[in-house]
């Protein structure tokens, strides 16, 4: 099948962007996304051009790299897959795909599609874990957790960290990957202990790195590749404010 | 030279604990004065840096991806084990170790080992303390499935993310000592090569990715938890930018490099689909807990999957190996599929694959338990082929997967360049000639975690004494001018043909003559293919952009330009290892009914070898076996 990409080129982060057209034949449709820009970088190569800055690392929708804007979509048509999980049996023949890195203040453009995402790093160093020693840790069944809680405690902590969340939210918030971790540690009684420190500081945070306020359009839960459900934030904002009276 | 592991004195029970009675101790002041670089955020250097911090040393971290949180760790699926014999079925660390021992073909060392397997169960209670949401019964208890290769259950998993959970609770206590000032991370950083100044290694040149910037760091240690590389085949389960090129460049200066040729092959990955494709997505060994394996009895049966009845279906892996059926370890399940499709019976468009099918476990146990088990499995096997494997059986293929084979470490996990370490996948240790599923988790974060902020004590102790290095000394000069210098060259060739194109040659040669089954002629025509390929790399690769930003072209270039020469010597350690151990099958070493033949009194060694100005130099750290008998592995 042939496609063109129109692609976000920009050279570094201070440089102005446009987009650029790539008309691209043989390719098939059993082909993944990120494997068609693959082979469009070694056209470019041939022609020599430079290659089209990407990011991917696992190609498995596990490790978070990943992640494009895709004709207005933030990891392309599909609702909870990664860009590196599409494919493009997904299109037409002939079809244009428009393709853009991230966009959100908080995460500002590298390169072409690169963003640099580090303010997600910042708010897991501000408080997302248990400070516990190595070596220091009680015999694991001493503690009995709930099959309930740990599951739910599973379905946060799945997140990737892609920042899809906060790519497709208009207000740019990163409620969804704040909240998710919080739920994750602050449900295990392992967690409790700094459970209110922890909602305080990683709030706080999410506001430091710019990042807007969520205002419950749902956006994110339908593009998050492991469905995570906007319910954490409700939960995120209870426990917020448990704190904040507590202390 | 000879090859000294420093075994501890004693029983192998008493062998840690002896250690560590006699290692040195270093007083929290004098800590702070050492620095210790850790080179890879996987599990095992996650969890060394954030654990040497916690002890008080200086630590100054590195990965290639934009976040630790990426490291490939973060893929691993199906479990970790533990000898906790939680389930009451009979477990010990004893039976672990011997487990572990006889899965790798008596390949490794016992007190290794041993030791991988006494650290299992404190390894466990660390991680549930982190906050990993370990599978539960409803009571609360931990659950525990079986992996390949034990009759036992000690397996413990979050869903099917159990690598991204324990990644993730490594990466916030990583994150916890970024915060307090103790550690130093750098992200988007590779290192290029290591510094070795009089004999011990003193620090590396790394180069940031963004800026492409070449820096240099000193340090009175640096461990390499750089992960594995059998990228080396293109094809694999691993990501993309997984590289052998640190522990390369680590060897090239002195450090000697063991068994690397003893490369797992996966039964149960996704099969190849096109040209283009990049990588094979691995589906977990725990579906073969309920999943059987078959291929029709008839050859190129037209019909699909379901409609073929089941006396017409071959359980080939239940057919030859009855006791352990589905769960044989990995080396067996993937040569025995390698010989049916080989023999005309593979399904799927391209007949590369054979079925996995959940039929009779959904059957038995309902759908709603095995979407509890395996759901994200599933629903991922799904996004990448658009088939319902609830529906009908899933079609798998054996992958590149694991490297056993590494830097050569002694008991301390330390190379042969002395202050030099490599922890996790890039060393060789405790898993001989394959490794047993879920084994692996284990022994990264063991390294990380416990063994190596004992050991590196020792080292550190002597080095208080030292000169202090700086990145001014004329070794680091030098270094960074040599790394300059092959990043120049790779630009300069300007040929035809991408670094792709390349890959993909290097991969099919290696797939073809040094994976699954091996032999000599075939190793002898691989040598020669490589060494060609390595030249028209270095007179018709074309990278474009330049070294002064950010440039995947040529980060992709220079990783390709080690995994040639990596190539080579893969197939020099095959070629002289004239018998069948492991996943190192060797047609000419087999028995009458195609099952490995081992030759202990010749090749119960592990093969260490020396770089020599592009030569290699083989030598031989003999297994001693004092504790077990080495007897023939079988799985019938
Ligand atoms: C798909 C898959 C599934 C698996 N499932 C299981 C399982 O269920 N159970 C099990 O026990 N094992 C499993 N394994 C194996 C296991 O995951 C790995 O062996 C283990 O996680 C390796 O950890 P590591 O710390 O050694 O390396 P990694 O996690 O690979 O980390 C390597 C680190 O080194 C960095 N790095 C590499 N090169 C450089 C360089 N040149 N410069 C700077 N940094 C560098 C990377 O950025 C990364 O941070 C699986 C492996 C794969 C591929
Ligand atoms: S490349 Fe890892 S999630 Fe897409």
């Amino acid at each position: 099948m042939q496609l063109t990409f129109r692609i976000w080129r920009q050279e570094q982060a201070q440089a102005k962007g446009s987009f650029k057209d790539y008309k691209v034949g043989e390719l098939t449709e059993d082909m993944s996304f990120l494997e068609a820009l693959d082979h469009l970088n070694e056209i470019l190569v041939l022609q020599d051009e430079s290659v089209i800055a990407f990011e991917y690392d696992c190609r498995e929708g596990i490790c978070g790299q990943c992640g494009v804007f895709i004709n207005g979509r933030a990891h392309g048509p599909h609702s909870n897959i990664s860009t590196c999980q599409l494919h493009l049996r997904s299109f037409k023949d002939g079809d244009t795909i428009v393709v853009e890195p991230w966009r959100a203040k908080a995460f500002p453009i590298i390169k072409d599609l690169i963003v640099d995402r580090s303010a997600f790093d910042r708010i897991i160093e501000n408080g997302a874990y248990i400070s516990a020693k190595t070596g220091t840790a009680p015999e694991a069944n001493a503690i009995l957790i709930g099959k309930a809680i740990a599951d739910r405690a599973m379905d946060a902590a799945a997140c990737i960290g892609c920042g899809a969340c906060v790519a497709t939210c208009k207000n740019s918030s990163a409620a969804l990957f704040t909240a998710a971790k919080i739920n994750h540690l602050n449900s295990l009684p392992q967690g409790k202990l700094e459970a209110h420190q922890r909602v305080l500081d990683m709030t706080t945070q999410m506001e430091v790195e710019g990042f807007g306020h969520c205002s419950f359009t749902g956006a994110c839960e339908v593009e998050c590749p492991e469905g995570i459900s906007i319910t954490n934030i409700a939960e995120m904002n209870a426990r917020l404010f448990k704190a904040q009276i507590l202390g | 030279m000879i090859l000294d592991a420093k075994i501890p004195e004693g029983p192998l029970e008493d062998k840690w604990r002896n250690y560590q009675m006699h290692s040195q101790l270093i007083n929290p002041a004098n800590k702070k004065k050492l620095q210790v670089i850790v080179v890879g955020s996987g599990l095992s250097g996650a969890g060394a840096a954030a654990t040497l911090a916690e002890l008080g040393y200086e630590v100054q971290c590195f990965c290639y991806q934009d976040s630790a949180r990426r490291a490939h760790s973060v893929a691993a699926q199906g479990g970790i084990n533990a000898a906790k014999n939680y389930q009451h079925d009979g477990d010990s660390v004893w039976r672990m170790f011997y487990d572990t021992l006889k899965g790798g073909d008596f390949r490794s060392r016992e007190a290794n080992t041993y030791r991988l397997a006494e650290l299992s169960a404190p390894l466990i209670d660390h991680f549930t303390q982190q906050g990993v949401p370990f599978a539960r019964e409803y009571g609360g208890v931990l659950v525990n499935r079986s992996f390949g290769g034990v009759q036992v259950q000690r397996t413990f998993y979050a869903r099917g993310q159990t690598g991204q959970q324990l990644l993730l609770a490594a990466y916030s206590q990583l994150s916890k000592m970024v915060r307090s000032k103790k550690v130093r991370m750098f992200p988007r950083h590779e290192m290029l090569d290591l510094v070795v100044v009089d004999g011990k290694a003193k620090g590396i040149i790394a180069r940031d990715l963004v800026s492409g910037e070449l820096k240099r760091f000193a340090a009175d240690a640096v461990v390499l938890a750089t992960g594995g590389y059998a990228r080396v085949f293109r094809l694999s389960t691993l990501a993309i930018g997984c590289n052998g090129s640190a522990i390369w460049k680590a060897h090239k200066r002195g450090a000697f490099f063991a068994a690397p040729s003893f490369t797992q092959i996966h039964p149960t990955a996704l099969p190849q689909s096109s040209e283009a494709q990049s990588k094979l997505t691995l589906m977990s060994e725990s579906l073969r807990n309920d999943g059987r394996i078959w291929v029709p009895l008839q050859k190129d049966d037209p019909r699909v999957a379901n409609d073929i009845p089941e006396e017409e279906r071959d359980y080939y892996l239940e057919r030859r190996y009855p006791s352990f059926g589905n769960l044989a370890p990995r080396d067996i399940a993937s040569r025995a599929a390698k010989e049916r499709i080989d023999a005309g019976f593979g399904v799927g468009r391209l007949k590369n694959a054979v079925y996995l099918d959940f039929r009779s476990a959904i059957a038995n146990f309902g759908q709603a338990t095995i979407k509890d088990r395996y759901g994200n499995l599933f629903a991922m096997y799904k996004k990448i082929t658009g088939i319902d494997a609830y529906q009908e059986p899933m079609q798998i293929s054996p992958a590149a997967h694991f490297s056993m084979g590494g830097l050569w470490v002694d008991y301390e996990l330390m190379t042969t360049i002395p202050g030099l370490y490599a922890i996790g996948e890039c060393n060789f240790s405790d898993h001989g000639a394959n490794r047993l599923g879920a084994n692996s988790l284990l022994q990264a974060s063991v390294d990380g975690y416990f063994i190596l902020p004992n050991t590196i004590n020792n080292y550190l102790a002597a080095a208080l004494k030292d000169e202090p290095v700086t990145v001014d000394h004329p070794a680091f000069q030098e270094v960074e001018a040599e790394a300059r210098l092959h990043i120049e060259r790779v630009l300069a060739v300007q040929g035809t043909k991408t670094v792709d194109h390349f890959h993909r040659e290097l991969g099919k040669t290696m797939w073809q003559e040094c994976a699954m089954s091996r032999n000599q002629a075939g190793l002898e025509k691989a040598l020669k293919a490589i060494k060609e390929l390595r030249t028209t790399f270095w007179s018709e690769v074309k990278v474009t952009g330049n070294s002064d930003e950010l440039n995947t072209e040529l980060e992709k270039a220079l990783r390709l330009a080690d995994f040639i020469e990596l190539g080579i010597l893969m197939c020099t350690d095959a070629l002289q290892r004239e018998e069948s151990c492991g996943a190192h099958f060797r047609e000419e070493f087999q028995t009458a009914d195609g099952e490995a033949m081992r030759m202990d009194e010749q090749f119960a060694y592990v093969s260490a070898w020396a770089y020599q100005q592009g030569d290699f130099q083989l030598h031989k750290e003999k297994l001693d076996f004092e504790f077990v008998t080495p007897s023939v592995r079988s799985y019938k």
